[in-house]
């Protein structure tokens, strides 16, 4: 493994693993807590229409998944404020009309789509330097985000209706929450692609919850599992031969299910015990 | 000198799609009152609170709170919710769910201060809850919890405290107690408690208006059978418990 760092590619692996990690992890914690699961995962999918512009008009996919999973995101927070159009509909629509979208535009771009599958399933070994220094950039503005408006999400995730009592602009906020989930869409997409990235935003974070009742060390810890998921998925996909978003998300999923199983296991032990 | 009216609601209709929830409300509720609001599940209780807070807009009439209309008073209201499904697991502690009745001071951009943590901790030492400062919120119990929400709703020094069933999820021990809390700040603070509970509220309430719809009130603590029944579209037994402080209404 040790010796496989001495490449370049191994070492941009690395570094993009370490920033999608932060991005997930801080990101995440909101996504569980807020239980905007299925919403980040209807942004997420909408991006492809972005991938597919990109490839449509010669610009780089990713910039193009960074617009449409912001576009999709104030979309899905206006749909689901301001109309009266159900939430989980609302959900289904923008998935489904983004996917659309992105089949059409490579469909239009003659075919041709290189490295489509990485955009899809994602390829940590093969994320560039340009990208690399994108994800640092979305990283720092996703943290600073969170740190200027660290009470507002606190109330805006934990009581809404309280949060505009007291006279928070609630829509506004839960706007910039979803433009954060976006960001971190954009960050994930070439770690797990695309379709794995809803996991990757909420596996971390839901185990992180097992642990502890402070969201800021729910945050710490919620990184450091996106870490030890990325690298060991990264490993594990490379000591047998595995394509590596798919690993990452499959042991991540296990040590996810193993921790709750183990929990739940635990406090039917206890009521047994104490009855 | 006139009583000031901190709630002014007149002909006021809401409904909710092209269901009318509230219908021709007229209420004047002057300071230091302490007013309950019984009336059947769906009644239009909670609605009448959300009127008053100015997160439900009525399609007809006026409201005034604090004289101003309802928005621009929200940081002079206290507003304890109906807390039935609020996710108990949420990674939040007592204390800074009490912190977040600060916000409406601080405002946007700016951290909490000192006098904001000052707040916190007399908030929650007036609701007798400072050795649970710490704790998970949803590791307390339903009474404690209740506490906890009182606390967040007074650590911004309101002039009107509002509560939406405050009791429901309290057992009938704490209860007693919970009420003796609001005995105390009801010399501070004018006071709407939304209630099913008949008993309970008229012991310690001063006033009692009854809401099906409607509005049945005249400004006294006594509640006609006709009233209730009236409220409650059946007829009702005014029953009186022996074992707490009541008092028996009079006829008229």
């Amino acid at each position: 493994m040790f010796e496989a760092f001495q490449f370049e590619f191994m070492r941009n692996a690395l570094m993009a693993g370490l920033l999608a990690s932060i991005a997930c992890g801080i990101v995440g914690v909101y996504v569980v807590v807020k239980k905007i699961v299925s919403m980040s995962g209807s942004i997420a999918h909408a991006t492809f229409g972005g991938i597919g512009l990109g490839y449509l008009l010669k610009f780089s996919p990713v910039m193009g998944a960074m617009l449409f999973s912001l576009l999709s995101a104030l979309t899905m927070g206006f749909v689901t404020r301001k109309t009266k159009l159900p939430t989980d509909t609302a959900i289904g629509v923008l998935w489904a009309m983004g996917m659309a979208l992105g089949v059409i535009f490579i469909g239009l771009s003659a075919g041709y789509a290189p490295d489509l599958m990485s955009y899809l399933f994602g390829n940590i070994l093969t994320v560039p330097a340009s990208d690399i220094v994108l994800m640092a950039v979305l990283d720092l503005i996703i943290i600073a985000l969170v740190v200027i408006f660290y009470k507002e999400f606190l109330l805006l995730s934990f009581d809404e209706e309280f949060g505009t009592v007291v006279g928070m602009p609630v829509d506004g906020l839960y706007m910039l929450l979803l433009c954060m989930v976006a960001l971190t869409v954009v960050v994930l997409i070439r770690v797990v692609g695309m379709i794995l990235v809803i996991a990757m935003l909420t596996f971390p974070a839901a185990l992180a919850r097992q642990f502890t009742y402070d969201i800021k060390k729910m945050m710490a810890l919620s990184v450091v599992f996106g870490m030890l998921f990325t690298f060991g998925g990264l490993w594990l996909s490379y000591a047998l031969n595995l394509a590596s978003g798919a690993t990452i998300i499959l042991l991540s999923g296990v040590v996810l299910l193993i921790s709750y199983g183990v929990t739940g296991l635990r406090s039917r032990y206890r009521l047994k015990a104490s009855a | 000198m006139p009583v000031k009216d901190v709630v002014r609601l007149e002909n006021v209709w809401v409904s909710y799609a092209d269901t009318p929830v509230l219908e021709d409300i007229n209420l004047r509720v002057a300071e230091h009152d302490f007013l309950g609001i019984i009336g059947p599940n769906g009644g239009g209780k909670s609605t009448l609170l959300k009127v008053i807070l100015g997160l439900k807009h009525p399609d007809r009439g006026m409201v005034t709170v604090l004289g101003n209309p309802p928005e621009r008073s929200r940081s002079r209201i206290g507003y304890v919710p109906q807390y039935t499904e609020y996710d108990r697991n949420f990674p939040v502690s007592v204390r800074e769910v009490v912190m977040m009745g600060r916000y409406g001071k601080t405002g946007m951009l700016k951290p909490y201060r000192q006098d904001d943590r000052d707040a916190v901790a007399k908030a929650l030492e007036r609701v007798g809850m400072t050795e649970h400062a710490g704790s998970q919120i949803g590791q307390l119990s339903g009474g404690q919890q209740q506490r906890a929400f009182i606390a967040r709703a007074l650590v911004a020094e309101p002039e009107l405290l509002l509560l939406d069933e405050p009791t429901a999820s309290v057992d009938s021990a704490m209860q007693t107690e919970f009420y003796e809390i609001l005995e105390d700040l009801k010399k501070e603070m004018t006071i709407i408690m939304v209630s099913h509970d008949i008993g309970a509220v008229s012991v310690f309430v001063d006033k009692i208006a009854c809401l099906n719809q409607r509005l049945y009130y005249h400004g006294s603590k006594e509640i006609t059978p006709e009233i209730l029944e009236a409220t409650y579209k059946c007829p009702v037994q005014l029953i009186a418990h022996g074992d707490i402080p009541h008092r028996v209404l009079r006829e008229h």
